[in-house]
């Protein structure tokens, strides 16, 4: 048998994405389905006393916390919709229309009126805010603070330091398919058709809720029109839609506006990160010193993990990171793709640009001249390590020799032209998952509760089950995106391949072992066992960019990433992700922003002609490689996440290749043709 | 053929006649239904979706006599009469559209949420681009189908899995067929 | 979305109920529908009126009519060869979908893209009238550097206008009590203390066609258009210019800026400057200089002075040089 695992299998579900076939969460017809309408607080702060519904609205119900049903507390406080007067944020959702029709059900949304107080709020966050304070963790469970040497002393002594801060702005995840819930009881039971990352852990947490039995909710996420990271636990949606369908006694179908996805499903927070870094003439790093701000709501914290990326890049015996947290009248940031990783590598890779100018190094040799022989915070040796090997390769691959180091050298018409570079890395994760395998006359059939957002899971799970019982992909199917399957872990961390793949593995050899029609296999014990410092994947992204003299506009002529991301398991949908992060950090770096107004409370371009994602015109020569890596030690298949390292690291390389062609840097992302206009 | 199609609704309603995907409906509708909600709701032909709702994404994308178009921001009772073609109307998983087959063939699309709006848009702007129509990009005599047009005439269809490089080659493989 | 009665228009020159307002294209007056921000009782459909061609006028310009689908208008080859600034203004706006849905008369009346305004839970002057303005202390990067007011900065959104502006087309306008037709220059008001009304129409008046005057010279004319993003958005900035230049000198000059005012600006005064003048880089940059004198910069749109002066000057510029090499 060949195996297939490594080959560029096609998508299994592409036929049926191509011709509008495959189902999404919104898309099951129900019979006597209801619309829901969420209505959204019009104030950052303060009280709801009473709302009134027009009676000439065609609504059947209307919800709100003086009607609405009790629920129990939710781990998440966020799912405890509708629970109390108190508004913590603009754009909390504070009542539920439901009526016959999607327009009736958005009118009398529009139409009910809120009695509200509303209180003084805060919304900006600053370096110099007094409510800063250290938060215990970061996201998921890194302590808040290492340190060890001297960094100061040390930067005092250094003959070259840098001492930058830079900014990012609040994210927003925007999956094109919006977050979307149909609610459907029979007695006890609740069907939820769902978007989302994570089948198994929302139907335990919205049968939490409902102080149901986990086994009573059953969750359907068959396709997912992308999370990057929104979906990846229950949104207010699916408690609302479910509340409705039980107040009503039909089928509630609820959807989010596009609008109300900016402050409703998570945002990645906004960052300011000061930097300081001190380096001999040769370019040694002698100190590293890494401060974040970040921001999270009043009723949830949520401390994002933006310099515990640093803990893993250069080596430097002086070295800190830290971070502190602002609580403000915002809705709660939750994981946008990278979560930590991209803002903090955006802003470190930047950040050691300007030390490569000022030491006159090339900002390649003064990566490689601080590679470490080990974890640079507590020595755990790396599984594998090819970062450097990402640098020279993809140097070769780009033409990054003979580059002139002075910024603002190339003209061409209009254009200055520059190019850039920045590392990657992702921490190489696995979670507990179960799967099971049954043989079915000559085939087989693999059940795990895993979501395929578009990532490949499905295709790539029937090669790697396909591999381990040793028969062709057409002999397998795999059932996934369904919570009364084996228990799954989120489609997150770039973890799902890693965590399933092992689980499925692990079922598949069992079955061909033991002979038998069925196999199940858990791998919590397995990977509970495991060391979980010194595993990353690595990567080295290269841009040029072009600036426009007149008005200031960039443009992304190349985009290159060259990655060390253990075994590729299917080359094809694998590039599709290396780009795809790429593209995202493209946005990062040059178009993506949630615009505050402070009085307000509020992003305003909360829309999609307002925040700007990346366009297909955008988009020009762009390409992705990596090396032949496997790494056994980390699971069966020897593979790492490839879902997010494309967006760490190539915002700072189209921002330092904006210095390049310029000569500005810039400190505050997005990149846009205000700043480089007016800075000359 | 026709198929009958009553629902009912208070307040005032509009009579509509569309043909979708060379099917004859009438229907007796809201007049505010836009004709997407009139395919995903009334029709349950969810190919053609809701990214945005207005007009600001493209994954609504039709064709309306030809024409493509973003259904989203198209009341269905002002489309008396029209021709509607959906991607469920373009071809099947057996015998798919060259457009549909493109995307397959070179990874078009990852969640798949964009791609319905993708194919129909790229539908439209091959025969766009047939009758000789310019863009932004073009400058006259060079190819209208240049990457650089390509892309430029597909702006109007947002991803954001950023499967945009891989769709290129499926519509340019789609225009030689 | 307000519940409405659907009625087709049967003539230019019916009368229009109280709270009726025109449906065209749609691709703006629906989205504002959806949004709450437009709740018309009802709605008049005027695309099944004849006003869908482009006839040649006895001057030798062009009569556009209102429902001309913007696509249809941009590859007209008679636009395309007589007015190439019209066409490529026309492509440089929206996308290929929304531009076979709008229509000219539609994209003229197009409203503002003010955050703001599109957002009911907010104050706006322009939609809730006295409820105030925000957007002065909060989000004004892409509003209004000229012609706004202390009630108002909105800009006028439509890339098209500002081609037509320099182009100096013609509106013509009709309804129950009669015709008329208004410089598109004149069309949409400056916002004052009555931000609410956009333009100098009546209720119940319905343009049905724009006039473009023959303009042998706009056979050299160009947009140029910045934005946040390569396509797909909204202009930040925009310049429509058409060259008359002989020996050096300019001979006559039309010029007008988008994304900088309530309506697309007409730059009379910098035209004024360089009729005459030698057409060089700087007298570019000093006309578009002179015309933004008159501009009242807020703490984040400082940037639009700079880049349409920048894009004034380059645009000129390239259009000099072609007019000389011909």
């Amino acid at each position: 048998m060949t195996a297939t695992v490594g080959t560029p299998l096609a998508r299994l579900e592409g036929p049926a994405k191509v011709t509008g076939a495959a189902r999404y969460a919104a898309e099951y017809p129900q019979d006597d389905v209801v619309h829901g309408w969420i209505v959204q607080s019009p104030v950052p702060r303060g009280r709801l006393n009473a709302v009134l519904a027009d009676p000439t609205a065609d609504a059947i119900a209307v919800l709100w916390h003086g009607n609405a049903p009790r629920l129990e507390p939710a781990d998440d406080p966020e799912l405890d919709v509708l629970q109390s007067d108190r508004i913590s944020y603009r754009g909390q959702p504070v009542a539920l229309v439901v009526a016959e029709t999607l327009e009736a059900a958005r009118r009398a949304a529009q139409v009910l009126q809120l009695d509200i107080t509303a209180e003084e709020h805060d919304a900006v966050l600053r370096a110099d805010h007094p409510g800063l304070y250290t938060p215990e963790q970061v996201n998921p469970a890194f302590p808040s603070e290492t340190a060890s040497g001297d960094v100061d002393a040390a930067l005092a002594a250094a003959p070259v330091t840098v001492d930058v801060t830079y900014s990012t702005p609040a994210l927003h995840n925007s999956p094109m398919e919006p977050h979307a819930t149909i609610a459907r009881w029979a007695g006890d039971d609740l069907t939820l058709y769902d978007s989302n990352q994570h089948p198994s852990g929302i139907a335990a947490t919205v049968a939490g809720v409902f102080g149901l039995e986990p086994e009573r909710v059953h969750v359907v996420t068959e396709h997912v029109g992308g999370g990057f990271g929104s979906k990846g636990s229950a949104r207010p949606n699916a408690v609302l839609a479910a509340m409705a369908a039980r107040v009503v006694g039909r089928p509630v179908k609820l959807v989010l506006p596009r609008q109300a996805m900016f402050s409703l499903v998570g945002y990645r927070t906004p960052t300011i990160q000061q930097i300081r870094l001190g380096a001999d003439p040769d370019g040694t790093l002698t100190a590293i010193d890494h401060a974040a701000i970040g921001q999270s709501s009043r009723i949830l914290e949520y401390a994002e993990q933006t310099a515990v990326v640093t803990r893993h890049m250069y080596a430097a015996p002086n070295r800190r990171t830290g971070h502190r947290l602002l609580r403000l009248d915002m809705p709660t940031p939750r994981w946008m793709r990278a979560p930590g990783e991209a803002p903090g590598m955006a802003a470190f890779e930047c950040a050691l640009d300007e030390l490569a100018e000022k030491l006159g190094i090339d900002p390649i040799e003064l990566r490689v001249r601080n590679e470490p022989a080990a974890e640079p915070e507590g020595g755990t040796p790396f599984t594998s390590r090819h970062y450097v090997e990402c640098l020279r390769t993809g140097a070769e691959r780009f033409g990054w020799a003979g580059r002139d180091p002075r910024p603002r050298q190339r003209r061409e018409g209009d254009w200055w032209i520059g190019t850039g570079v920045a590392g990657a890395i992702y921490p190489t994760m696995a979670q507990p998952s179960t799967a099971r395998v049954r043989a079915v006359g000559d085939d087989f059939e693999v059940a795990i509760g895993a979501a395929d957002l578009g990532t490949g899971a499905r295709t790539i799970l029937t090669q790697i089950a396909a591999d381990a019982l040793g028969v062709p992909v057409d002999r397998v199917r795999v059932r996934i995106g369904d919570s009364t399957l084996p228990k799954a872990s989120v489609a997150g961390g770039s973890s799902g391949s890693a965590s399933w793949g092992w689980a499925v593995t692990g079922a598949c050899r069992q079955l061909r072992e033991t002979g038998g029609d069925e196999a199940v296999f858990d791998t919590t014990e397995l990977i509970e066992k495991q060391e979980t410092e010194g595993r990353h994947a690595f990567g080295a992204h290269f841009a040029e960019v072009r600036v426009d003299a007149v008005t200031g506009e960039v443009r992304v002529s190349r985009l290159f990433g060259m990655y060390a991301a253990g075994r590729i398991l299917n080359p094809r949908t694998a590039r599709s992700q290396f780009l795809g992060g790429m593209i995202m950090g493209m946005g990062m770096a040059l178009h993506e922003e949630g615009v505050l107004d402070p009085a307000m409370g509020e992003w305003m371009n909360h829309d999609l002609a307002g925040y700007h994602i990346p366009a297909h015109a955008d988009v020009e020569s762009i390409d992705a490689a990596w090396l032949d890596e496997r790494d056994d030690q980390l699971n069966p298949m020897g593979s790492k996440g490839i879902g997010e390292i494309g967006i760490v690291g190539s915002p700072a390389a189209i921002v330092n290749a904006v210095w390049h062609a310029t000569g500005v840097r810039v400190r505050d992302l997005p990149v846009r043709l205000d700043k480089l206009l007016c800075a000359d | 053929m026709t198929r009958g199609f009553i629902r009912h609704f208070p307040g005032n309603l509009s009579e509509v006649k569309l043909i979708v995907n060379g099917v004859e409906y009438e229907f007796d509708l809201d007049p505010r239904t836009t004709l997407l909600d009139l395919l995903r709701e009334h029709l349950g032909l969810t190919g053609a979706k809701k990214g945005c709702d207005h007009g600001q994404c493209g994954a609504c994308t039709v064709l309306l006599d030809g024409r493509r178009v973003n259904s989203c921001l198209i009341l269905a009772v002002a489309q008396q009469g029209a021709e509607v073609t959906t991607v469920e109307g373009l071809g099947t998983a057996e015998r798919p559209h060259p457009v549909q087959r493109g995307f397959l063939d070179h990874d078009g699309f990852q969640c798949g949420y964009c791609t319905p709006g993708q194919i129909c848009s790229a539908v439209g702007m091959l025969d766009e681009v047939k009758q000789g129509r310019p863009s932004a990009v073009t400058t006259p005599g060079d190819d209208l189908l240049s990457d650089a047009e390509i892309r430029e005439r597909m702006s109007g269809n947002l991803c954001r899995c950023g499967a945009y490089p891989n769709m290129v080659p499926a519509i340019r493989q789609a225009a030689g067929e | 979305m307000k519940t409405f009665e659907y009625r087709t228009a049967t003539a230019a020159s019916a009368v229009l109920a109280p709270d009726a307002a025109f449906l065209a294209g749609g691709t703006n007056l629906v989205d504002l529908m959806k949004l709450g921000v437009a709740t018309p009782d009802v709605l008049v459909d005027v695309t099944k009126l004849p006003l869908d061609r482009i006839t040649d006028l006895p001057d030798g310009g062009l009569r556009v009519g209102a429902t001309v689908r913007n696509s249809d208008l941009a590859a007209d080859p008679r636009i395309r060869e007589r007015y190439p600034v019209l066409s490529q203004a026309l492509l440089a706006g929206a996308s290929g979908q929304l531009r076979n849905m709008a229509t000219t008369g539609g994209n003229l009346l197009q409203r503002t893209r003010c955050t703001y305004f599109m957002d009911p839970s907010t104050p706006c002057n322009k939609r809730a009238p006295g409820s105030g303005c925000p957007a002065r202390a909060g989000d004004h990067r892409n509003l209004a550097i000229l012609g706004g007011s202390e009630a108002c900065i909105a800009t006028h959104p439509s890339d098209m206008a500002v081609a037509l502006a320099a182009l100096g087309a013609q509106v013509r306008v009709e309804s129950a009590t009669g015709e008329r037709t208004i410089a598109v220059t004149e069309l949409h008001r400056l916002p004052g203390d009555r931000p609410d009304l956009d333009t100098v129409l009546d209720h119940g008046e319905m343009i049905t066609a724009v006039d473009l005057p023959a303009l042998p010279f706009a056979t050299r004319s160009a947009y140029r258009k910045a934005r946040d993003r390569a396509s797909y958005a909204f202009a930040v900035g925009s310049v429509a210019a058409a060259l008359d230049v002989a020996d050096g000198l300019v001979r006559d000059v039309r010029l007008a800026w988008g994304a900088v005012a309530p309506r697309p600006w007409r730059a009379t005064t910098a035209e004024r400057l360089l009729r005459g003048r030698p057409a060089t880089h700087e007298n570019f940059l000093a006309a578009a200089d002179e015309e933004l004198r008159a501009a009242r910069p807020l703490r984040d749109n400082a940037y639009k002075t700079t880049l349409t002066r920048n894009l004034t000057a380059a645009v000129l510029t390239r259009l000099a040089s072609a007019g000389e090499a011909r």
